[in-house]
């Protein structure tokens, strides 16, 4: 199934240039920045079709939206509850692999289709209390409050602003030759499976913005209250998965906490895999504080198209990223129901062919590498922009394979 | 200690009435009282803690997805046998959840169960004589008020006025007929503004004469309100009256930019006064409240608060919304009239 079309990407080496494939070294990068070839009237209008869409699907919204978060919440503490069911037989080997297994996809759905989704406000339009920004809490080391104040806040609004956007490279990493290089990134590709293994405490720590502590902009009584915050999630999660569960399987504690400890890490190296390919690869662009200064409504809006990449797959994948792999689609509406993404995927595509802009995507293998390929490279000094896709163009039409059968004239009917 | 979830979510997943997370009911019958009006009786799924004649229930339904609240007067005696409930409606036209209590939902659909609110109520000592009044669907705390008076063996001296366009729109009116028959001290005097004009202060010395000598319990529309209240008040015993008034005191801006209004922050202790166009956050910012904020364009969902009352009016699109218990956000959200939110 590719119901994103072809790829857009441009495979590394194979650019032969002849749409804003250039380096920075060739010249000016801006150049090629589809933003800045763009009228400011173009950029409007672009802004204001955005908001149509937005606005459509907004009015839409009822019921089956309703049963759908709902059926996704029930599924998931289902399995929850079966998993840690299973796993206090965890002195079995195929009871601890099942529910190893059953817990870790319990985690990556409540950390990605529903946690990140709900406190992102897209459920906040039922009013139900329950299933709400404002309330919810999820199943990771970061607490609610930090994190919609450094991801909602400031990565969705400064998203990919060097400087601004503490989420381009989380403040400890090298992503973008934008960032200024210094010796301490030299540690990065360590670094960077540490992160992939225990992506969660990544992010906690990340949300009390570490740049701020180092330059003394934080007090000390802000500091605190994260850290005490921090301390307070961070207890309950460890008391959860490591001393109450374990201790539901009596004097084999040791196999439950090891298979919690494995379902924690592998939800960890998923989220971070989903959430790299979501802006790192190569197709994303960056943008300086200058070149966004005085911007509109509508230039927001192709900030966020060129600062996003897809991520291709099937309907399993895009549940299991939490739908991320509409990254693209997320940064345009981020209050948008994840669910509704993949209706309104073409009329975003259909834009960016009519304004000549780029659709990033590519396969999970592919984005993957490449962000991979970004953080070995940029850790050692210097690094160029990395090559753009050019323009979105819309695959042509398959033919259309109708089935016949000998002797009978035209398509055969379903149910003649 | 299973956080986030909590062992309540579990049972949940078995039976959704067992979660204590809210409070729920099932609707058991809907009951036509007139053409226009119907008593919805509720099974609330945890123990009823009661309530006084008089008070108000504020239900909650979800529509198409969407979770409405309104506040309804409880027609239900406080200690029904079986520990139902019941609030009677009268269909707004082009409303959202009278039509839907009165036309759409039946037996078997859930509904949520807000807290019992409201402070009119029977005076207490019961005094000698009483004077009802009410209005329209004003009659629904009357009647669970008379009913109490009844249970307890107190129509003494009780005359009731109730206005209501015709006699077959009275809500209620067959039992209340009844009762007048049944009992001497409970005279009931119904004017059809359809043949007699308005109940309004003027009638008072014709159908009451000694309308000053009794406490009286006043329950209609706002304007019936204000001219009654302003009467008590000429006579200097404004305080023997009690009334309930529905509508909520909502601004009445242009369709364009709004009235503006004030806001009351009753988490940070705040009031501040919004000029048109100039959104809760600002407004209260410049108050001196210190609010949740985020995107300040309405993206993030940071800067969220629970409407407590009155309506608020989106200023990117113009429309006037807001209902008691929605969560608006304070960012692209003026007051439209005064508003109360919890932040």
């Amino acid at each position: 199934m590719t119901p994103t079309g072809p790829s857009t990407a441009t495979i590394p080496g194979t650019n032969d240039g002849s749409h804003g494939g250039a380096s920075r070294r060739d010249g000016d990068p801006n150049a090629f920045n589809p933003l800045f070839r763009l009228s400011s009237e173009e950029i409007e209008e672009i802004g204001e079709r955005f908001q149509k869409i937005h606005d459509e699907v907004k009015a839409d919204l009822g019921e089956r939206d309703a049963q759908y978060i709902r059926s996704i919440i029930e599924f998931h503490r289902r399995l929850t509850a079966l998993s840690r069911i299973v796993l206090m037989a965890s002195r079995y080997p195929p009871a601890w692999l099942l529910g190893t297994a059953g817990l870790s996809t319990a985690k990556i759905l409540e950390n990605m289709e529903i946690g990140h989704n709900v406190l992102h406000g897209q459920w906040d339009w039922m009013n139900d209390p329950q299933i709400h920004s404002s309330t919810w809490d999820w199943d990771t080391a970061s607490t609610a409050a930090s994190w919609k104040h450094s991801h909602n806040y400031v990565h969705h609004t400064y998203t990919n602003i060097i400087g601004l956007d503490k989420d381009v490279g989380y403040e400890f990493m090298r992503v973008d030759p934008k960032q200024k290089w210094s010796p301490e990134f030299l540690a990065q590709p360590f670094i960077n499976v540490l992160v992939m293994l225990f992506f969660e405490w990544g992010v906690a720590i990340h949300d009390m913005d570490l740049e701020a502590i180092k330059k003394g902009k934080k007090s000390k009584k802000a500091i605190m209250a994260d850290l005490k915050g921090i301390g307070r999630k961070a207890g309950r999660q460890v008391l959860k998965d490591y001393v109450l569960f374990p201790a539901l399987s009596g004097k084999h504690w040791k196999k439950t906490l090891k298979a919690n400890f494995t379902a924690n890490i592998v939800r960890n190296i998923w989220s971070n895999a989903i959430i790299f390919c979501g802006h790192f690869p190569d197709q994303a662009y960056t943008f300086t504080e200058e070149e966004v200064a005085d911007e509109t409504r509508g230039g927001w809006y192709v900030r966020q198209l060129l600062g996003a990449a897809n991520i291709e797959g099937n309907d399993t994948f895009h549940l299991m990223s939490g739908n991320l792999s509409y990254q693209v689609e997320h940064h345009l509406f981020p209050d948008m129901p994840s669910s509704r993404y993949k209706e309104i995927a073409p009329k975003v595509k259909a834009l960016c062919e009519e304004y000549g802009l780029p659709y990033n995507t590519g396969p999970f293998w592919q984005q993957w590498l490449m962000v991979q390929r970004t953080i070995l490279r940029l850790a050692f000094p210097g690094g160029g922009e990395t090559p753009k896709p050019g323009p979105y163009v819309a695959p042509p039409e398959p033919p259309r394979q109708e089935r016949t059968v000998q002797g009978v004239e035209g398509p055969i009917k379903a149910f003649p | 200690m299973t956080t986030p979830l909590l062992p309540d979510d579990y049972f949940a997943l078995l039976d959704p009435r067992w979660s204590t997370r809210e409070a729920t009911g099932t609707v058991l019958r809907v009951k036509s009282e007139t053409d226009e009006a119907a008593t919805v009786v509720v099974r609330p799924d945890h123990p009823w803690p009661g309530h006084r004649p008089g008070q108000y229930l504020r239900i909650g339904a979800e529509i198409d997805g969407i979770r409405h609240w309104r506040a309804y007067s409880l027609t239900s005696d406080p200690d029904h046998p079986r520990g139902l409930v019941s609030v009677t409606i009268k269909t707004v036209e082009g409303g959202k959840m009278s039509p839907w209590f009165t036309e759409v939902c039946g037996p078997g659909t859930s509904v949520f169960l807000g807290n019992v609110e409201g402070e009119f109520a029977l005076p207490d000592p019961l005094p000698e004589k009483l004077l009802m009044i009410s209005a329209g669907s004003g009659i629904t705390p009357i009647w669970s008020m008379l009913r109490e008076l009844q249970r307890r063996g107190r129509l003494d001296d009780v005359v009731h006025l109730h206005g209501t366009r015709t006699a077959e729109g009275f809500i209620f009116g067959a039992p209340l007929r009844e009762l007048a028959a049944e009992n001497d001290g409970y005279k009931l005097h119904e004017q059809l503004s359809a043949d007699d004009g308005r109940l309004t202060t003027e009638n008072l010395d014709d159908l009451c004469p000694d309308w000053r000598e009794r406490s009286a319990c006043l329950s209609g529309p706002r304007e019936m309100i204000d001219a009654f209240t302003e009467h008590w008040e000429a006579e200097g015993i404004a305080d023997q009256l009690q009334t309930e008034r529905f509508q909520p005191v909502i601004g009445t801006g242009d369709a364009e930019v709004g009235s503006g209004g004030t806001v009351s922050f009753v988490v940070t202790d705040k009031e501040a006064t919004c000029e048109q166009g100039i959104s809760i956050l600002v407004g209260g910012e410049e108050a001196g409240a210190t609010l949740p904020y985020g995107c300040r364009m309405g993206i993030c969902h940071t800067c969220v608060g629970v409407l407590r009352e009155g309506q608020v009016r989106d200023l990117r699109s113009g429309e006037v919304h807001g209902e008691q218990g929605e969560t608006v956000r304070t960012c692209v959200n003026a007051p439209e009239g005064h508003v109360v939110i919890e932040l």
